[in-house]
């Protein structure tokens, strides 16, 4: 069963120092491909770090790894994760006559991975 | 095979004294390397994010020039990036925000020379603000400004604890000033974000806003600045934060003597764009009524600003521009490069010093992927990989001297730290310019 929350997408100093390592290391592979979730919307969806799910938004889908946000770093109902491919692919192309697409604040529904989907 | 040969290895140690890191907007020129055959193994000063830049960019070895996948001369791998670049019938160049101005320039001559579409990073970055810029008007300084006088320092949607580390040390909270000769007792921080970032640990007051409301938050302030009365159960419903909050900063904000508000990608990727920071210049200009107040983007790349300027020098404009017809036209969403490439207009494209193939939307990508694009990186990204023509350049700061501008405005000359193999941007942006013009039959300067 799928929940709704808003996904921001940002910048983060691992990715940013990810990049200068070179986008196919693993760190910044890793950073890209990990979402962050609130303590309470861990407890409540039943995640643990490291479980897969699925986001899926209006405009596409994407699969990551979860991780519990630091402390009260996000509000319950907000999930956060570096930018790159994953949060690309949630995005949709119209950027409403300003050039810039709808990149933080998406709509998405989360869903649990079983443990063999990888 | 393309290539120079690289520099012989002698075991001595060089120091560079104050180098520029150009990782982000910040543009630190401070930075004191050690470099030994060909590598920095030191960059004393450095930030986390500068350290990483200056550690990881040694010679690459990869060749200079691919052509689909394939080594080549430079020669050639000149000679098919004009080709084509002249070949199509709506052809668009992109990025920029990683070359010295110096290269910039000659991209802007080329968009020129083949009637073409010309767009950075700032589209994808803070070009609502550049919208709203031209909207509202903007209330400026220098960070030295803020470093002598500035005793509010705001953040909204901005974390420069991640994407900006020295910030708050070398330009706005830490450092003493000509009137704030006590560094940080001497100034107040108010940091306004959806979420609570690593950046909010630095704030005397955090004020946590819900997602997607930073237009009616800012319109609350303006409101309250310009003495309306407000609904309190209405205000907290819309922005998540009580009346009272709001009160204060507005009191904090009319009563300081030199207040700044430093905003990111929080307000310019959100839903509203271009009127959320319209609305903070806004209010930074009703503010001006009381006191000295600013306004500034904390800027990602190192030389955006830069991309800013000289696009802006050339065309009239400072991104998403067209000369289809011989002149300059702007227009965000119509000639920036997210809409051209999801709509599947252009047939052509050079992308330089950026990657729009992990940052764009999926059908931007996927048009990307169909047409023939020359790509110049000093890394390998997925850009570079789905070239037509793809160039390894020497990284601008660390192989390459020229001038990159800081995230206000200010020029500031590159001390490179050893010589690259590769070619610079500049170079290969002149080489096929050359070309460029040759098929296009232009002659003289």
């Amino acid at each position: 069963m799928s929940t709704p929350f808003i996904l921001i997408p940002g910048r983060t100093s691992k990715q940013g120092c990810g990049i200068s390592e070179g986008k196919y290391g693993d760190n910044y592979q890793q950073e890209i491909n990990t979402l962050q979730v609130a303590a309470a919307d861990m407890q409540r969806l039943g995640l643990e770090s490291g479980d897969r799910v699925r986001l899926t938004s209006e405009h596409g889908q994407a699969e990551a790894s979860v991780a519990a946000a630091k402390k009260d770093e996000l509000p319950e109902g907000v999930l956060f994760i570096a930018y790159g491919d994953v949060s690309s692919r949630l995005m949709g192309a119209d950027t409403h006559g300003s050039g810039m697409p709808t990149s933080k604040g998406l709509d998405v529904e989360i869903e649990k991975l079983p443990a063999n989907t990888n | 095979m393309a290539s120079a040969t690289t520099p012989p290895e002698t075991g001595e140690l060089k120091i560079v004294k104050d180098a520029t890191c150009t990782f982000c907007g910040c543009v630190c020129d401070d930075i004191d390397l050690s470099v030994q055959d060909n590598q920095i193994v030191k960059a004393q000063r450095a930030c986390v994010l500068g350290k990483a830049w200056f550690l990881n960019h040694d010679i690459e070895d990869r060749p200079s020039c691919l052509i689909e996948g394939q080594p080549a001369t430079l020669e050639e791998g000149y000679d098919r990036a004009a080709q084509i670049l002249t070949g199509g019938r709506y052809p668009i160049i992109y990025g920029l925000s990683d070359s010295p101005c110096e290269a910039q320039r000659v991209a802007v001559g080329i968009a020129d020379w083949i009637d073409g579409t010309i767009d950075t990073t700032t589209s994808v970055c803070h070009g609502p603000s550049g919208m709203a810029v031209q909207g509202v008007g903007e209330v400026t300084c220098t960070l030295g400004e803020v470093m002598n006088r500035g005793d509010l320092i705001m953040f909204w949607g901005s974390n420069p604890a991640e994407s900006h580390p020295r910030h708050f040390t070398r330009y706005s909270l830490m450092p003493k000033g000509m009137f704030t000769p006590n560094g940080r007792k001497d100034r107040t921080c108010v940091i306004v974000d959806v979420r609570k970032t690593k950046s909010a640990k630095a704030a005397d007051h955090f004020i946590q806003i819900k997602p997607r409301r930073d237009f009616e938050a800012l319109w609350t302030l303006r409101a309250l600045v310009n003495g309306v009365e407000l609904e309190a159960d209405e205000v907290g419903r819309q922005t998540g934060v009580e009346l009272a909050v709001w009160q204060d900063l507005a009191e904090r904000m009319k009563s300081c003597r030199f207040g700044v508000v430093f905003f990111g990608m929080g307000l310019t990727m959100t839903r509203g764009k271009h009127c959320n920071t319209e609305a903070l210049l806004a209010l930074t200009r009703d503010l001006n009524a009381h006191t000295r107040f600013v306004a500034k983007p904390n800027r990602g790349h190192g030389n955006v600003t830069g991309a800013d300027n000289v696009v802006a020098w050339r065309t009239g404009y400072s991104f998403g521009v067209n000369h289809a017809r011989g002149y300059p036209r702007f227009n965000p969403g119509e000639y920036t490069t997210s809409d051209v490439l999801a709509r599947g207009e252009a047939d052509s494209a050079m992308m330089i010093a950026c990657d729009p193939m992990a940052n764009f939307s999926e059908p931007a990508r996927a048009h990307l992927r169909k047409i023939p694009y020359v790509a110049l990186d000093a890394k390998e990204t997925p850009t570079t990989r789905s070239a037509a023509v793809a160039f390894t350049v020497a990284t601008y700061g660390i192989n390459t001297g020229g001038t990159v501008y800081r995230l206000d405005d200010v020029p500031i000359p590159l001390r490179p730290a050893f010589p690259s193999p590769h070619p610079s941007d500049q170079e290969v942006l002149t080489q096929i310019e050359r070309r460029v013009r040759a098929i296009k039959g232009i002659r003289g300067q």
